[in-house]
């Protein structure tokens, strides 16, 4: 096998890798070394989900390239497509969440992340890298970062530091509930939003891709054994079959959840005062 | 028998999320049944109500690893 094709094949002559557990998504291929950080040590390493991104990013900036270099009023094929995936995001995402008076300047931000999102999902069963990128925990927590950001920076620009607090606590409490309400309140802006919406992304895909392992490995395990395992097999791939297919409709949704997530959280910074 | 109980635990917290999940597509396949127009009003809700049941699965799955 060429080095290269080894960088984003699976570890085919590895040990087998079942039962699968986490450490499968582990995969470093150019290791630099240890550091101490935090008092654990750490891998520095370029690893196949960072190469499998960066390859997605390469594609992605051509696809929209290639289709919109020539965009004219009469869109060809290819700008046709294009179209439909922005007008999805723009029109069935931003303008639903945020509300047609300002989601254009939102746009781009979250037509990049669904497109992004999507394709590193989807890379997960596309048959010779088959590794979700979001399968490493790294990932979604910097796509949220910047979600996190983004949210909380148009909100105290639009009301103010102090004003943004004031804000978040519904108009119309009694003041002896007021304390405990904000308190809740910046819970939900500061630590659930960011946590759940990091963790849908990663849980997902790191369960869907651990499913497929179980099927598509243990099938393999199962022929091996020969006599009346073998048979049983058959049954296990044609499971995996369809768990791909049911893959390729989560990692769609899981994209389509974010992206709105991201939106409406964007939508709810935005909001006049009560 | 050997085994993990803590694999029991995550099946039992996933009732949860699971009934959750049921009765938000439930209400929303009524809702699209009676009134066919409301649909694209009711989609994103609706994805968005089961992210939000979802995430509580997802926390237990989570808790699952972190503990090992």
């Amino acid at each position: 096998m060429s080095p290269t094709a080894a960088m984003l094949l699976p570890m085919a002559e590895d040990e087998s890798h079942f039962p699968p557990d986490p450490s499968l998504f582990w995969q470093p291929l150019v290791k630099f070394g240890t550091v101490d950080l935090f008092g654990s040590e750490m891998t520095l390493a370029i690893t196949r989900p960072m190469v499998i991104l960066a390859l997605t990013v390469g594609l992605l900036s051509w696809w929209l390239v290639a289709t919109t270099r020539k965009a004219a009023i009469v869109p060809s094929k290819g700008q046709a497509g294009t179209e439909a995936v922005y007008n999805f995001v723009r029109n069935g995402i931003a303008r639903d969440m945020i509300g047609s008076r300002d989601f254009l300047p939102f746009v781009p931000f979250l037509f990049t992340m669904f497109v992004l999102i999507l394709f590193n999902n989807w890379m997960g069963i596309i048959p010779p890298v088959q590794m979700p990128t979001m399968g490493r925990i790294g990932f979604p927590i910097a796509l949220t970062l910047l979600v996190y950001v983004v949210y909380h920076w148009i909100g105290v620009k639009k009301h103010g530091a102090i004003g943004y607090f004031k804000f978040m606590l519904p108009s119309g409490l009694p003041g002896w509930i007021k304390p405990a309400i904000l308190a809740l309140e910046m819970l939900t802006f500061f630590v659930t939003r960011p946590l759940t919406l990091a963790l849908r992304l990663f849980g997902n895909m790191f369960a869907g891709h651990l499913l497929l392992v179980v099927f598509i490995i243990g099938g393999w395990e199962l022929f091996l054994q020969g006599g009346l395992l073998s048979v049983v097999s058959l049954p296990a791939w044609i499971m995996a079959f369809a768990m791909t297919v049911f893959e390729a409709l989560v990692q769609f949704l899981q994209a389509y959840v974010f992206v709105l997530l991201a939106a409406s959280y964007i939508g709810g910074a935005l909001v006049d005062e009560h | 028998m050997t085994g993990d109980i803590t694999l029991l635990g995550y099946g039992l917290a996933a009732i949860g999320p699971a009934i959750g999940v049921g009765l938000i597509f439930a209400a929303y396949i009524n809702g699209v049944a009676r009134q066919p127009e409301a649909q694209k009003i009711l989609q994103p809700i609706a994805i968005l109500g089961f992210a939000l049941a979802e995430a509580l699965a997802i926390f237990a799955l989570v808790l699952f690893f972190i503990r090992l």
